[in-house]
């Protein structure tokens, strides 16, 4: 298949080459209001999955003990209600799974204990000056970022006893900003804003001296509209972005922004540019660290899944290329606003959308063979 | 003292006839299927933020400026604030929004634009009108929503 550029309309619909597709597994209904975002926990013997919503509740979702996650036992286990007044926006467990953050529009951000099962309240915190948009934890779980309609992008020390102490606050976003998200194995953050930008930053030596050391997007080639949503594959070599502008943008994160100065080859660049797919915004991309499927979540209800083609003739170009594997019409009868895969099992995909309603679904068909292990 | 008016002379137009259309939808065979006259019928009374004057009064929308495409449940609003630097166009447009989102069956998307040149800033206002995010969060805010709801009430008799 012949690879997707920039500027050339999507190749013209052939059989994909993995045949796949998607297989409802369960629909789980109780939001009272558009499900904005779902997170699995990355951790523990069984598989449990968080919801947000509009309805100002998180919800948490476990499948029957003993039974396959991708059988329909999926109940919801705890609705927590007493921490947003207002949208809860986005959802984030810490590495170990001990921990819920959230995000809401009532500026402030909710932590969850999960123990024994149970959650409990510990805190919110305060800070932002309206909608806080995103949270995420990096990699080893030391630290939290949190961003916000403020144009702020906060970055909070994990401390011992449940104590969060914000180290940064970092300036840069002309606008809101709207995802954040950590690099696989590094302390690196990335965040995605509706001033059409994505910015990458980065911590020298002693932990407080966080900067931005790179902004992909204009006036260099990048997303002409709001950025929604980023995501890193395995390695974290490479970063997948989505926009209301129809595209989705894979890019070489592999250079070492540590390492700066004006050495261009010292910078992430823009490998592919994937569009011709998407009818309307595409609020959700979602890189498995499994298989590398990317799937993305858009206004126009569907659920797509790309791979990374192997055609000789992008291998000449030096460049890489993305197929469609499947496009999931009507996954959800309003916007898909997120898309999650299954931290453990590549079968597995979750999503979120405007018509209230959390999905669990099932890849079916010839999967690619699975990532060599990572840690 | 009450602040001064954007636009304290606005042109007022005459409200066109309401044809019997919406009425007749109703026994036709296909009752579902929504067009330009039925959205208008929708939002044609929404009253201007500043003034007596209802939306289609001003010439805010017309039944042209309304574009819809039931078979792919698409409906796109282009308006037209009376005067350029309209600080009430994203009023307007949140009220459109707010109108269409409890009249139309939720298949529906819907994009609301300024007509092209009607404002100063009209790229501004286009992209927060067509951000749902922050369309959310303005509808979780209870002045703007005050704001918004007084110019719904003549429309919902």
């Amino acid at each position: 298949m012949e690879g997707v550029t920039a500027t050339g309309e999507a190749p013209p619909a052939r059989s994909p080459s993995p045949g796949v597709s998607l297989r409802l597994v369960q629909e789980l209904e109780g939001h009272e209001d558009r499900a904005w975002g779902v997170a699995w926990r990355p951790c523990g013997g069984s598989s449990v999955l968080a919801s947000c919503s509009g309805d100002k509740t998180v919800r948490i979702w476990e499948h029957a003990s003993g039974s396959s996650p991708a059988s329909a036992t999926w109940a919801c286990k705890a609705v927590l209600d007493s921490s947003h007044t207002r949208t809860v926006r986005q959802i984030s467990w810490s590495p170990n799974g001990d921990m819920l953050a959230s995000a809401s529009f009532d500026a402030t951000i909710g932590m969850w204990e999960y123990v024994g099962g149970d959650f409990s309240f510990i805190a919110s915190f305060e800070g932002h000056e309206n909608e806080v948009k995103s949270v995420a934890w990096n990699s080893a779980g030391t630290l939290m970022a949190s961003c916000s309609r403020d144009k702020s992008v906060w970055i909070w020390e994990v401390l011992p006893g449940h104590e969060f102490e914000c180290v940064s606050v970092l300036n840069g976003h002309t606008q809101d900003v709207k995802m954040l998200v950590w690099h696989p194995s590094l302390d690196i953050l990335v965040s995605t804003s509706y001033d059409n930008t994505i910015k990458v930053w980065t911590e020298d030596g002693d932990g407080d001296d966080w900067h931005c050391a790179q902004t992909l997007g204009p006036p260099g080639r990048g997303h002409t509209s709001t950025v929604w949503s980023a995501s890193f594959n395995a390695t974290g070599d490479c970063l997948v972005t989505s926009s209301d502008d129809l595209t989705l943008i894979v890019w070489d994160t592999s250079a070492d922004l540590t390492n700066s100065g004006s050495d261009d080859s010292a910078k992430w660049k823009h490998l592919t540019t994937i569009s011709g797919y998407h009818d309307r915004t595409i609020f959700s991309v979602n890189w498995s660290r499994l298989n590398g499927f990317i799937a993305s979540g858009a206004g126009d209800d569907c659920i797509r899944i790309f791979v990374e083609s192997e055609s000789q003739e992008s291998a000449q170009e030096g460049s890489q290329s993305y197929e469609l594997v499947h496009k999931h019409e009507k996954a959800h009868t309003a916007d898909v606003n997120c898309v999650q895969w299954h931290p453990k099992d590549p079968r597995l995909l979750a999503s979120a959308g405007d018509d209230g309603v959390v999905k669990i679904w099932e890849l079916v068909g010839e999967l690619p063979p699975a990532l060599s292990a990572t840690s | 003292m009450a602040p001064a008016l954007i636009n304290a002379n606005p042109v007022v137009h005459e409200k066109k006839e309401r044809t019997a259309k919406l009425q007749a939808n109703y026994n036709d065979s296909s009752p579902d299927v929504i067009d330009e006259l039925e959205i208008f019928d929708h939002v044609r009374d929404i009253t201007d933020p500043e003034h007596p004057y209802s939306l289609e009064q001003l010439n805010v929308v017309t039944e042209d400026s309304i574009f819809v495409d039931d078979s792919k449940s698409y409906v796109k609003i282009t308006f037209t604030p009376t005067v350029q630097h309209c600080s009430m166009a994203t009023i307007i447009g949140l009220s459109l929004r707010l109108k269409l989102l409890r009249c139309l069956p939720p298949r529906f998307k819907v994009d609301i634009f300024l007509a092209p040149g009607s404002h100063s800033t009209e790229a501004a206002i286009n992209k927060q009108l067509n951000d749902k995010e922050r369309v959310a969060a303005a509808f979780e805010n209870p002045n703007l929503v005050d704001l918004v709801e007084k110019c719904l009430v003549s429309t919902e008799e």
